[in-house]
């Protein structure tokens, strides 16, 4: 019955569909293109959710926001601000939140998704990184997806700047006095952005425009080619029995990852409902309306602000005046310079990293994180970096719970922001490295039973059992079958005489971070321990017992015992 | 079968009847094709399925399964018709009543998307076979002889279109899209005024009397108590002002006499009664949190923190110059008002202050 009723539907909407467009074989393809499965693949879906709800949720707002500074006199519901001067932009703000149904949910989905949104970003960017997946061919995707971040944090800075209220008129004015510290242009930036002295009267309009139209259409451009790339290239995958850089293992889209899909927007659009219905956010109507001679203590932007926040706090007053021109560094370098060392470095370490390796073939199937460790070290290095930064953007309220001095507090930080990245880089690359002994362990020694058996001699030993098919797929992915690196590798042996390329300046530079980012724990493929080492000539050491015949294998067992213990 | 001609037999495996088919007649039809006439090919064997059909889990699970899938599909459709219940019958117009439509709407919200998203999981895990399939990736790039016809195509499209071979069009062609380019941004100009020297100076002019902020009252000197709090105070005529506020905004501190020390300039002092910028030389906070004990007034935003005896210069944090006093003095009527505007910039450092 079901299969009639498809064939109907086929015979009518499709048929009529395919006459005029043609699309049957490349529907098949879509149908049947498979999605390799892996919980972290979900974090990208999660902010590109998190966008649609907040096109869905900001189109509702814009029917109800005035993005204005003309300035009236509020006689709305909320009682305590009746009579207050404020802009139609805050006062349309409390009557979406007071006066139209469904408003206040709408605000606050709005304003959660936005945060969900960089949230998933910024994740989703760390899995990316940490698997290798920006490897080739999948480089302009790394430096899209680097784009779509900084855009959302414009535009997550921009939407906070609309309502008007104290908290967001403070941010701007700390971006416009950032922006005015900008050396040669900065204080005509800041005029021609604001259309003259701050705040002005222009300010609400242009970021308005900006937050609806511009940057939205850019996200949507940029995330169309992000999603067309990826579908184009296909999806890697992680390592895993079957699984190579020639094929994809997974589920079709119809009807699984559809169907799947499908639900998981459902049940972001549900996380954020329930956030928004449960958890307040942005109460603007408790700040009042912005005035430039107010403030509230304790004034914090949104988290993902955080790091270049706590780099504003972090930087000693340092500021030059030379030739009737001031350099404010103490506002320039930490608006500029950290967060620009993070892209910067992000968008150019895939290139870095194919010029130090000499690897310049295609990847398909991840790295898990471990066999990278000086990629997973440098990124660990840079989150430290970040958090330092991000965890100082809330040092008053910091020093208020742990009850530390503030200033002791910003010292630590200061202090934290350089040491923190360098231990976070050495602990990383220890614990990755470590992390390979134990799986290089596994492969030569296989897995401990817990049975110990008393050898003929007198000795003991413990009964390993070679690892599964399934976990050595996942173990010896990248460990065996790395591709040849061509990179000059000075200095292995003091015998060989380096080739001439890696005797220049840039030469040994390239070396040095082709031995940094190639060093790996190698495993003893032919190692002692025969039977159970590798896995591959003893497989059933358990049944060994009963099988006389085995007794001459289980003494080459005892050395790999003993070869536990090292 | 077209070696059937040859040999006259049908090729082993073509059939049972095959070896023993008749031999071959010259002038008659390959008995292939007259066979096709007399019977119908066997049916061609259908390919192998794509996906399973079945869920290869017993069927009292699937049918369970299906159960619950249905009542959480029922159940958000029953809490969207509660979401529209809730709009239509829950007013709002005060906060009490906002909360509550909140409440209802957020709910009945959660619950529909919810209960759909649930419902497809359980659908997909419980009721559509499981499969784990492979498919071959091929190298992304193009092959040689795909790149060799692009480059073939391209290359003849540039010399048909004489863009190489004529210089003269190429280059004036250039020429003419640099202007083109600038004309945009220029057009960009008007967006602001040029700064000019407006970020030197506020309204603060001789004479004008200071009103506290807020109630918008004029102060008189012998209103301060010892220690004095901070107030906040501005220019008298301006107080609606946000352009005159973000610049002009002042802090008056009161001091016991003695308190106050060099750099603070004493002669813009009056009783004791000191007077700053409010606005932070970091990056333009209201600088609003002040310790009697300490005489330490610190920023919110960026813990910029002056000392109010010293001059307000800075302690810590990473504002680089102190706050700029503002001389001031009592008119006839005992009222504060400002003898001057402030002698350097108020508020964030700039490219031309200098």
């Amino acid at each position: 019955m079901t299969k009639s009723n498809t064939t109907k539907a086929l015979e009518t909407t499709g048929v009529f569909l395919d006459d005029r467009l043609r699309g049957a074989r490349v529907t098949t393809a879509f149908l049947r293109k498979l999605y390799p499965d892996h919980w972290s693949f979900l974090l990208g879906e999660i902010a590109l959710y998190s966008f649609v709800i907040l096109l869905l949720t900001g189109t509702f707002l814009t029917f109800f926001f005035q993005p204005s500074m003309t300035e009236v006199i509020y006689h709305g519901t909320y009682t305590p601000l009746r009579g207050v001067r404020m802009s139609e932009a805050y006062a349309s703000t409390l009557n979406i939140s007071f006066d139209v149904r469904g408003g206040l949910l709408m605000r606050q989905i709005h304003h959660w998704a936005a945060l969900l949104f960089l949230a998933a970003i910024m994740v989703h960017m760390l899995r990316i990184f940490f698997t290798g997946a920006y490897r080739k061919p999948r480089e302009f995707n790394w430096l899209i997806g680097i784009t779509l971040f900084v855009l959302g944090l414009l535009e997550g800075l921009f939407g906070y700047s609309l309502p008007d209220d104290l908290l967001s008129g403070t941010g701007l004015r700390i971006t416009q006095g950032v922006l005015q510290s900008i050396p040669i242009v900065g204080t005509y930036g800041s005029y021609f952005l604001f259309g003259g002295e701050f705040p002005g009267h222009l300010i609400i309009p242009r970021l308005y425009v900006i937050h609806i139209l511009l940057i939205p259409a850019l996200l949507l451009a940029l995330i169309s080619a992000h999603l067309f790339f990826m579908f184009h290239q296909k999806h890697t995958q992680m390592p895993g029995k079957g699984r190579t850089n020639a094929n994809v293992v997974g589920s079709p889209t119809y009807p699984y990852f559809a169907a799947k899909t499908g639900a998981f927007f459902f049940f972001i659009f549900a996380v954020l409902a329930l956030l928004s219905t449960f958890a307040q956010i942005n109460p603007i109507w408790l700040f009042g309306p912005y005035n430039p001679s107010g403030i509230t203590a304790g004034s914090q932007p949104d988290f993902y602000m955080g790091a270049l926040e706590g780099a504003l706090r972090i930087m000693p007053a340092w500021e030059w005046n030379v030739f009737g021109h001031t350099f404010a560094f103490n506002v320039f370098i930490p608006a500029l310079v950290p967060l620009g060392i993070i892209f910067t470095g992000a968008a150019l370490w895939p290139f870095l990293e194919q010029w130090a390796t000499g690897d310049r073939s295609e990847h398909h199937v991840n790295d898990r994180p471990r066999n990278a460790p000086t990629r997973t070290a440098v990124g660990m290095a840079a989150v430290t970096f970040w958090g330092v930064l991000w965890l100082e953007g809330a040092n008053d309220i910091i020093a208020d719970q742990l009850q530390i001095p503030l200033f002791t507090l910003t010292w630590i930080a200061r202090v934290a922001v350089i040491l923190g990245p360098i231990i976070a880089y050495w602990v990383t690359k220890r614990i990755c490295l470590g992390l390979q002994r134990k799986d290089a362990h596994l492969l030569e020694h296989g897995v401990e039973t817990g049975i110990i058996r008393q050898l003929p001699s007198g000795g003991y030993v413990e009964d390993t059992r070679p690892v599964s098919e399934d976990l050595r797929a996942v173990l010896e992915y990248n460990r065996v079958g790395r591709p040849e690196l061509t990179a000059p590798r000075a200095g292995e042996d003091a015998e060989e005489v380096p080739a001439p390329d890696a005797r220049t300046p840039i030469g040994r530079v390239r070396s040095r971070a082709n031995r940094l980012l190639t060093e790996s724990i190698p495993i003893e493929a032919d190692g002692h321990g025969n039977g159970y080492g590798n896995g591959q000539a003893a497989p059933a050491a358990v049944t060994a017992d009963e099988q006389g015949a085995d007794r001459p294998e289980l003494e080459q067992g005892g050395s790999g015992g003993e070869g536990t213990g090292h | 079968m077209s070696d059937i001609e040859d040999g006259g037999q049908f090729p082993p495996g073509d059939g049972e009847e095959g070896p023993r088919a008749p031999h071959r007649v010259i002038g008659t039809p390959p008995p292939a094709r007259a066979r096709t006439l007399l019977r119908t090919p066997p049916e061609k064997r259908p390919p192998p399925r794509w996906l399973p059909a079945e869920p290869g889990t017993d069927p009292g699970q699937a049918t369970r399964a299906e159960r619950v899938v249905a009542a959480l599909f029922v159940l958000s459709a029953l809490a969207s018709i509660g979401f529209i219940a809730a709009y239509v019958g829950l007013e709002v117009r005060s906060v009490d009543a906002t909360l509550r439509s909140n409440l209802a709407l957020g709910i009945s919200m959660s619950v529909a998307f919810g209960a759909l998203a649930v419902g497809a999981v359980i659908w997909v895990r419980y009721l559509m076979p499981q499969v784990n399939l492979t498919e071959e990736r091929h190298p992304l790039a193009s092959s040689p002889q795909e790149r060799a016809e692009f480059e073939e195509t391209f290359t003849q499209g540039a010399e048909a279109s004489g863009f190489v071979k004529r210089k003269l069009l190429r280059r004036t062609l250039i020429a003419a899209t640099v202007p083109l380019a600038v004309a945009p941004i220029v057009l960009l100009r008007d967006l602001g005024p040029l700064p000019g020297t407006s970020l030197r100076h506020t309204v603060w002019r001789r004479g004008m009397r200071m009103l506290v902020y807020g109630p918008n009252t004029p102060l008189r000197a012998a209103d301060f108590a010892i220690p004095g709090q901070m107030i906040t105070v501005v220019p008298e005529g301006f107080q609606d002002n946000q352009d005159v506020l973000a610049k002009a905004t002042t802090i008056i501190i009161k001091f016991a006499p003695g308190q106050l020390g060099p750099p603070t300039v004493m002669n813009w002092t009056v009783d004791g009664i000191v007077a700053y910028s409010k606005i932070c030389t970091h990056v333009g906070c209201p600088v609003a949190l002040y310790e009697q004990t300490t005489h330490h007034i610190l920023c919110p935003c960026h813990q910029s923190t002056f000392d109010a005896t010293r001059g307000a210069q800075v302690i810590f944090g990473p504002a680089a110059r102190p706050l700029p006093q503002l001389p001031i003095g009592t008119d006839a009527e005992g009222f504060l008002i400002a003898e001057s505007d402030y002698h350097e910039p108020v508020g964030p450092s700039f490219w031309e202050r200098g």
